[in-house]
């Protein structure tokens, strides 16, 4: 089934590529990235140079962002904290996802109590609202990056069980699944060479979806005092921090949030444009009626 | 209808059980004793012994869970680590300052949402619609804190229209209750509305191509008629769900918000038990949302199932 995941990812791209919006989130990714990887680099000044000379100064050509309360220049700040963001994106997915396909695989593969044991786990996860479970997970682990990260893709373990169970499900009761069990295929090898490759899909829009809600969790953390600790720069630990200080110095509320904003609608415009391509399922009858058109 | 009552009583039991039994293991995941990582500096043996033993830590774990349950089931959820008190007190004198923020917010998200999820379906394509879905997507992308701080900037800030933070109750001071909770419940507001529309719009077109709206337009009716008697009934039945899935999530979601405004409702407490690590509290709160959230999901399902009775046989 190889050949299908090919052809999707090409679709994908080709379709992504027509569309203005998704073009616009692939570039604010793209720079995103270049700041998460060189960030350090490109930065006009060190992140924890402190200078009470210059502290609180408003944007200007030397600092672009303005200074904070200790005198540091909040753009490279924001340069550097692009890292952290990314970073935590990819992890807490990466551990959402792994763990949430593997408990969808086994609950829709083999059905029966084990699905129904699996499924409850996942509803009682669900039970929570996201943000909440997060803050009582890092709280008892102790704040840091690490357990933040942890801590997120747990809450977002549920919701890629329950897409993978779904896809599963349907995936089944094809013929070339039955096939490959009366060739005596074990179940682990139709799992990865059958059902995998064939619910990529909704896996791939749910991934990219994730990555912005994952990001403002982070961000959230953080703005708590939970996620990235000081003095490394988190934009949500910048945002409580400048917090106190918002009407005299707008510059340390309004940057940081700025990059939390555009790095989460990126996500989401790229991941609703992967949606409107790869699971056209997800549309309302008017909007395929109309794109049919 | 009675079968589908009971399954749904039962799940949600269930659901409730694996709740308290999440919440539960929270307190045995500290790393050390609970007790004296929360008695810190105040450590002294006597109150230590006495609050290990309240907590009933002294006992094996099963029975603890078991203890735990059934007091809970009675409305028993311990007692603070800091200040002695009885958890449920402490919760419960928080919720109204919750609820009277969600509730505020839910309302003001419906009355921006509806009519824009509802007219951008009806006039799909156009300009309108093109800035209904800008909006959408500016509000399920933006951080609801930085909004916050934003308006804390613009409104107490520069215009001063609006206390920056605090908290006045309903029922003390209805003016100074609403100017305080303007800012707070339009941030959290603008992020529901957001979501509403998309879902009210996609609802709305859903209906739109049913075959049912075209024999109503087919048979002559004016479209005033077609869009309030064929398509809102319709369209709204799914709405209903999602607004009260919003409201249940605010009630435990809105940490941030109330941090950031000093709204002293739920979600600060948990905040303000992080920090003080009472770990009690921080169950309390936890389980009480977690249980609101089960329950507004069940009655929903009810109602749903009420309002469309294919529900009932899936």
């Amino acid at each position: 089934m190889s050949g299908n995941g090919d052809s999707t990812s090409r679709r994908a791209l080709v379709a992504l590529g027509r569309d203005p919006l998704a073009v616009t989130g692939g570039v604010v990714l793209v720079l995103l990235v270049v700041a998460g990887l060189a960030g350090s680099w490109l930065a006009p000044a060190g992140i924890n140079e402190v200078d009470v000379d210059r502290m609180l100064q408003p944007p200007s050509w030397a600092h672009p962002f303005g200074t904070d309360e200790l005198g540091r220049d909040v753009l490279s700040r924001v340069l550097v904290a692009a890292r952290v963001s990314l970073q935590v994106g990819a992890v807490s997915v990466g551990i959402a996802l792994l763990a949430g396909v593997t408990l969808g695989l086994f609950a829709g593969y083999y059905q029966g109590w084990l699905d129904n044991v699996l499924m409850r786990c996942m509803d009682v996860l669900f039970a929570f609202p996201v943000l909440l479970l997060a803050v009582a997970i890092v709280a008892v682990l102790g704040p840091g990056l690490r357990t933040a990260m942890v801590a997120i893709g747990v809450v977002y373990t549920p919701i890629f069980a329950r897409v993978t169970r779904a896809g599963v499900l349907s995936v089944r009761e094809q013929v070339f699944v039955r096939a490959a069990v009366a060739t005596g295929a074990s179940d682990l090898r139709i799992m990865r060479r059958h059902v995998l490759p064939n619910i990529a899909a909704p896996l791939i829009v749910q991934t990219s979806l994730s990555l912005a809600f994952a990001i403002l969790s982070e961000a959230a953390l953080s703005f708590l005092g939970l996620g990235v600790q000081p003095p490394e720069p988190a934009w949500g630990r910048m945002l409580y921090d400048g917090r106190g200080f918002v009407t005299d110095a707008w510059w340390l509320g309004f940057f940081p949030g700025a990059a939390i904003f555009l790095t989460v609608l990126a996500f989401n415009l790229v991941g609703d444009a992967l949606r409107d391509v790869l699971d056209p399922r997800q549309l309302t009858v008017s909007e395929a009626r109309r794109n049919a058109g | 209808m009675t079968r589908f009552i009971l399954r749904r009583l039962l799940q949600s039991g269930i659901v409730l059980l694996g709740v308290t039994l999440v919440v539960f293991l929270l307190l045995q995941l500290v790393p050390g004793d609970p007790v004296r990582v929360a008695l810190g500096t105040r450590f002294d043996p006597e109150t230590y012994e006495a609050l290990r033993s309240r907590a009933g830590l002294d006992q094996p774990l099963p029975v603890q869970y078991a203890s735990y349950v059934g007091q809970a089931l009675t409305g028993d959820l311990g007692v603070s680590f800091r200040s002695g008190r009885p958890v449920t007190e402490i919760v419960l004198e928080r919720l109204p300052a919750t609820l009277s923020l969600a509730i505020t917010a839910v309302v003001f998200a419906l009355l921006v949402a509806f009519p824009l999820g509802v007219l951008s379906a009806l006039r799909s394509g156009s300009v309108f619609d093109h800035a209904a879905r800008v909006f959408s997507q500016f509000g399920v992308s933006v951080p609801d804190f930085w909004m916050g701080i934003m308006g804390i900037l613009l409104f107490a800030g520069v215009l001063g229209w609006f206390p920056p933070s605090g908290y006045v109750a309903l029922t003390e001071d209805p003016v100074g209750w609403a100017s305080h909770v303007f800012l707070p419940a339009v941030t959290v507001g603008l992020v529901t509305a957001s979501i509403l529309t998309r879902f009210i719009r996609s609802s709305v077109l859903e209906v739109l191509a049913e075959d049912y709206v075209r024999t109503a337009e087919a048979k002559g009716l004016p479209t005033r008629v077609v869009v309030v008697r064929h398509v809102l009934r319709n369209a709204l039945i799914p709405v209903v769900t999602v607004v009260a899935v919003q409201l249940a999530s605010l009630l435990g979601g809105v940490i941030v918000i109330e941090v950031l405004f000093a709204w002293p409702g739920v979600g600060r407490l948990t905040y303000d038990a992080v920090q003080a690590r009472d770990y009690p509290v921080l169950q309390g709160a936890i389980l009480l949302v977690a249980a609101l959230f089960l329950l507004v999901n069940l009655l929903v399902d009810l109602l749903y199932a009420r309002l469309d009775p294919r529900i009932r046989v899936r």
